[in-house]
């Protein structure tokens, strides 16, 4: 991974090109290659990299002067990370509820409903949607503000749009995995004993149903890191996704690293997490 | 005494066009209408059914409202953007362009994998190995931010979203034509294929292949529409294709700015692609219930 990020930031245009002013010598271009260590032969560089990246140091932002590329990054960090568990919580909220009804109303309107939205949801360009949501309820209706950060109300249209493409596809896992649970032996024996129908579908089949689509977790975790670009960029967020826009396009590599590096850590992480949660809903992980 | 009944037979049609008619029949119409509409046409025949010149506008007309709008004129019927290019004209001439990319990275993208996926299936061992590692790292490369890094370094061109799309694509292939080829590659008849002498090559590309075409078929139809939503994406954050290429990624970031002023902007792209992914989606599935019913899950 570090790799291919050092080589794609690397061998892909010369970083001096964009710095300095059209009119510097072939002097100023010395000077500040030494400065940057950029003089150096490329597995150097790399040594060095790899080297100052496992303590967290990315060193320091070539377009904002005085910052380090790790401090820029855990300074937007938050936001994201606020926006993307913000998506989340809307994507389940809307997916569980609508994904359980549609399994047990089977075949009924609710069920082509869902389909249709699902299948909306899987077309819909994110960036688009942000900004026909920003036009109808922030310019039309005036009800959300149209970017930037701040309380709930900034959150709710950049939530919606980067949560919206989870919706669809949750819901056909949670429809798919109930309606596999609602067929098995023990729900059968639940209801044999008498137990209220909301009980055995809400407490025992959503439970064992929740397993797959958990694993999705992991993947939507990665797929809303890379969506929260898009949706930052729509709505101006200040958070990492525009933090790495607009240091790709300033060429400023040591924020893409420092950026690509936390996303594939944040990965791993929710990779780890959701293990960990497997054990915790399905006892029968942790004897495996 | 039993009375015997005759009936007469209604009128049946030739048994062959009525199986054909049958067949028509079944068709998925809606997302074919869709697309025929939305990208075929357009696609094919962009000189001749676009109004306008779409690179070309006139800064006298600029941010007329579509045709049923106040103020709006039924010679641009979608109206126009601010620089006084006809919106639909942009739009047909962006068909063409989504066509395009899309039908390159596929196929350039389809091949590559193919080809990969049979040699690793097919020889196994450290060739497999090594191939399967080069796919699991490309499934879990961050798309959005490898592409942003890749165009912002090259500069976007036609020739740098292609790249970027079929480093992205090309996996997806070679895991799939891997797991048909383990499987196939035991079958009795590529074992006689290899007694009656016919070489390795000839083996994959007469006797494998063949068989994995229709799952093949039907992923590269799924991905057409993913394909033209990472496309779209892609222009609009600035690291797709270049301005002024009418495509509608491209469209919808022009109209972002004007979005109190001149909705229209960017909302008639941004619908094309909805409809055309949409149609792409429910052909996708409707071709993979019918040529492969195992694909289910990808």
């Amino acid at each position: 991974m570090s790799l291919v990020v050092f080589t794609l930031a690397r061998f892909t245009g010369n970083p001096l090109d964009v710095m300095l002013p059209m009119e510097a010598t072939a002097e100023d271009y010395e000077r500040v290659a030494r400065y940057w260590g950029l003089d150096q032969p490329l597995y150097t560089q790399y040594a060095i990299f790899i080297g100052r990246a496992l303590q967290g140091d990315f060193g320091a932002s070539w377009k904002w002067p005085g910052r380090t590329a790790m401090g820029l990054v855990a300074e937007r960090l938050p936001a994201t990370l606020q926006l993307a568990g913000f998506a989340l919580l809307v994507s389940v909220l809307i997916a569980l509820p609508v994904g359980v009804l549609s399994a047990v109303k089977k075949g009924t309107g609710w069920d082509t409903a869902a389909k249709i939205v699902a299948l909306l949801g899987q077309s819909l360009p994110g960036f688009w949607l942000g900004i026909v949501l920003m036009w109808i309820f922030a310019v039309h209706l005036g009800w959300f503000p149209t970017s930037g950060r701040g309380g709930l109300q900034y959150m709710i249209l950049p939530a919606v749009t980067l949560g919206w493409f989870q919706v669809a596809a949750m819901m056909r896992l949670v429809r798919s995995s109930m309606l596999e649970v609602l067929d098995s032996e023990f729900v059968k024996l639940t209801r044999i004993k008498g137990l209220a129908e909301w009980k055995v579908v809400w407490k025992h089949c959503l439970r064992n149903a929740a397993i797959a689509p958990l694993t999705f977790f992991a993947i939507i975790a990665g797929v809303l890191m890379t969506g929260s670009v898009v949706t930052e960029s729509v709505f101006s967020w200040p958070g990492t996704g525009l933090l790495v826009i607009d240091a790709v396009r300033a060429r400023d590599f040591q924020v893409v690293q420092a950026v690509v590096i936390v996303f594939a850590g944040i990965f791993i992480l929710t990779n780890l997490l959701v293990d960990i949660l497997y054990a915790y809903l399905d006892p029968r992980i942790r004897y495996r | 005494m039993a009375t015997v009944t005759v009936r007469t037979l209604p009128w049946y049609a030739p048994p062959r066009v009525a199986q054909a008619m049958r067949q028509v029949r079944r068709l998925p119409m809606v997302p074919l209408f869709l697309l025929t509409f939305l990208l075929v046409i357009p696609a094919l025949l962009a000189p001749q059914v676009a109004p306008y010149d779409p690179l070309k506008g006139s800064l006298a007309k600029r941010l007329t409202p579509p045709a049923w709008h106040d103020g709006g004129s039924i010679a641009y019927p979608l109206g126009t953007d601010k620089l006084g290019r006809d919106i639909l004209s942009r739009m047909i001439y962006g068909a063409r362009v989504s066509f395009a990319v899309s039908f390159v990275a596929i196929v350039v993208g389809g091949l590559i994998g193919t080809s990969l996926g049979l040699m690793s299936g097919y020889f196994g061992g450290r060739v497999d190995a090594l191939l399967m590692r080069l796919v699991d790292i490309s499934l879990s490369l961050p798309t959005i931010l490898l592409a942003l890094v890749l165009v912002a370094a090259v500069g976007p061109s036609f020739g740098t979203v292609i790249t970027v799309l079929v480093v992205l694509l090309w996996a997806r292939y070679a895991r799939l034509v891997r797991g048909e080829t383990l499987t196939i590659k035991e079958r009795d008849f590529i074992a006689r294929a290899r007694v009656a002498g016919a070489s390795h090559t000839r083996i994959m590309a007469r006797y494998i292949f063949p068989n994995v075409i229709n799952s093949l078929i039907v992923l590269a139809t799924l991905q057409v529409g993913y394909v033209i939503l990472l496309e779209s994406a892609l222009s609009f954050l600035g690291a797709g294709l270049p301005r002024p290429t009418p495509a509608w990624g491209l469209m919808v970031a022009d109209g972002r700015e004007l979005i109190v002023s001149a909705w229209w902007v960017s909302m008639f792209p941004g619908l094309a692609i909805m409809l055309t992914v949409l149609a792409l989606n429910l052909l996708g599935d409707w071709l993979r219930d019918h040529l492969d019913p195992k694909l289910r899950n990808v």
